[in-house]
């Protein structure tokens, strides 16, 4: 009868999950949301301690309490510019104790031989394949944050093989977990797959480059996800299957929609580097010399005096300039004047899907200002002055026109067709793609040379000495 | 293989509920999407409540702790610093 009503109680759980995603898809309605996840997840927790099966609280309390300790100060103290590295440690510990969960399932089992009963075949499969998933995620996860936060180089490292050895490590894994069911039970043999499976999470991420790292923080998140499921099936726990494959569908999704936005399909972002440059190498000095013009915060002001709609383009530079907030009194100067202001956010302007949303958020800017890339781009013909402030490959005309250019074909936001650009930069330096811009020797771009936070809180100023 | 071909059928479901839920979140709220996802995944903390509190082995409870405490923070971590950035969205003016 009680397992009934746990049973019962992990569907209410699952429902509250499902209603909190879906609270999600509106700003509006994305807190409750967020604390309806949360009531589902303590109704899940709460019935689990009524079961039977528990014999020992002291230990539980002990780790709940640690957990939740650390959880909140990191959840406190993270700043919004770190957010890709605290969802890759969550990944990470997610994945660990995924991990750990098929461990100790393990150990309950120990000695047993290859099943031929399918309900015990399930649960052994299951445990091989949560070993192997959690594994991957925790010390994949590791790598990731480690090249986010700059302790390791961003730029992919390993050697032209590394996809062999990848390979042979994930035959290796699968061959001694099928060893643990009768063939070899040692401890040192689990030791061993252990160890495997986190080396097979380091080699797969260090090849990766710093720039792609928003796609993989969107797959470890799949991973961690399906790792979940995947411990659902070694206890037949339904709560853990419906919300791991909810985790891991997100994942994957959001996944896709970053490497459309950069161009690049999964495979080419896991295994390939970018395609080497096809035909001449361009020339920086060739695209800018003679045609690049400099402008300076008075003469900005003007233009923008005489403007009725301006469109902000924030890239990643701007948070790293801490300029969100210097822009934000920008808008608020211009709006003060009745122009109208928006941001068009391409999807990898931070350095996590959705991250440079959260950094505006932040600084108080609207979300409803706020457009995407397929919103923004129509209305740029109609648009006076665009203020590129910190992006550069994502405003590159040269993935629209040059089919020879490595970004050839990336979706890009159309800010050459709006009448006047400013592109606030600190030089002419490329970007993450290594190119020229030809953006900034157009005819209707204008470079205000500086440093991001400073060129913008003077143009501020200026705006509001014209008004 | 009556109750595995249940669970795969409820796996499968909801891999195509979370797609159709997914597809709908705004590219304004990707970010917390996945960290609030993230501490759903935290789910596992009911897997580690049970492999914990078992009291088997010294080893079973050893990882069954570390599970708890990776899972405990991986849930409270997840929903709080969701709700921070959630919070921070707001409609002006």
């Amino acid at each position: 009868m009680l397992t009934t009503w746990i049973d019962i109680s992990y569907l209410v759980a699952a429902v509250l999950f499902v209603s909190g995603i879906k609270g999600m898809t509106r700003p509006k309605t994305a807190v409750r949301g967020n604390m309806q996840s949360a009531v589902g997840m303590l109704i899940a927790v709460v019935v689990t301690l009524l079961d039977a099966n528990i014999l020992s609280y002291e230990i539980i309390i002990a780790g709940m309490l640690i957990g939740a300790v650390s959880g909140l100060v990191l959840a406190q103290k993270m700043p919004m510019t770190s957010m890709p590295q605290m969802v890759a440690l969550l990944n990470g510990f997610g994945g660990g104790a995924s991990l750990a969960i098929a461990l100790t399932s393990y150990l309950d089992i120990i000695g047993a031989t290859a099943s031929t009963s399918p309900m015990l075949m399930v649960s052994q499969v299951a445990i091989v394949l949560t070993l192997l998933i959690g594994g991957i995620t925790l010390s994949g996860s590791g790598i990731a944050l480690a090249k986010l936060q700059e302790w390791l180089p961003g730029k992919p490292l390993g050697f032209a093989g590394m996809k062999y050895l990848n390979l042979l490590l994930v035959i290796a894994a699968l061959g001694m977990g099928y060893n643990l069911f009768g063939v070899d039970t040692s401890l040192t043999s689990v030791a061993v797959l252990v160890t495997l499976v986190l080396i097979l999470g380091v080699t797969l991420v260090l090849p990766i480059g710093g720039a792609d790292m928003p796609v993989v923080i969107a797959l470890l998140n799949s991973y961690s996800g399906i790792a979940a499921a995947a411990a659902g099936f070694i206890m037949g726990n339904t709560v853990l299957i419906v919300s791991g494959a909810l985790v891991g569908a997100s994942g994957i999704i959001l996944t896709q929609i970053m490497c459309v936005a950069m161009n690049r399909s999964l495979v080419n972002v896991l295994f390939g580097t970018m395609a080497p440059v096809n035909g001449d190498v361009i020339d920086s000095d060739e695209v800018y010399a003679g045609k690049v013009k400099s402008s300076c915060p008075e003469e900005v002001a003007m233009i923008l005096d005489s403007a009725n709609r301006v469109v902000i383009v924030p890239g990643f530079g701007l948070a790293m300039a801490q300029a969100q907030h210097a822009v934000r009194e920008l808008a608020d100067a211009l709006l003060a004047q009745s122009i109208d202001v928006e941001y068009a956010i391409h999807p990898v302007a931070g350095r996590m899907p959705g991250h440079m949303n959260v950094l505006l958020a932040e600084a108080e800017v609207d979300y409803e200002l706020m457009k995407t890339m397929d919103e923004a781009n129509p209305s740029f013909g109609q648009t006076d002055v665009v203020i590129v402030i910190g992006a550069n490959d994502v405003t590159n005309p040269m993935a629209r026109e040059d089919k020879g250019s490595p970004i050839y074909g990336m979706p890009i936001l159309n800010v050459d067709k709006a009448k006047t650009v400013i592109v606030v930069k600190r030089s002419l330096s490329a970007g993450f793609a290594g190119l020229p811009n030809p953006l900034f020797a157009n005819e209707n771009t204008l470079m205000l040379f500086g440093d991001g936070k400073k060129a913008i809180q003077e143009l501020t100023a200026s705006v509001n000495e014209a008004a | 293989m009556e109750q595995f071909v249940l669970l795969i059928s409820l796996f499968v479901l909801a891999v195509y509920l979370g797609i159709e839920l997914i597809t709908k979140v705004p590219p304004t709220l990707h970010t917390p999407l996945m960290s609030g996802c993230n501490a759903i995944s935290g789910i596992t903390v009911v897997g580690a409540l049970l492999a914990s509190g078992a009291q088997s082995s010294t080893l079973a409870s050893t990882l069954g702790f570390i599970a708890l405490v990776l899972a405990t923070i991986n849930v409270v971590g997840g929903f709080w610093v969701t709700h921070r950035m959630l919070s921070m969205f707001k409609k002006r003016g």
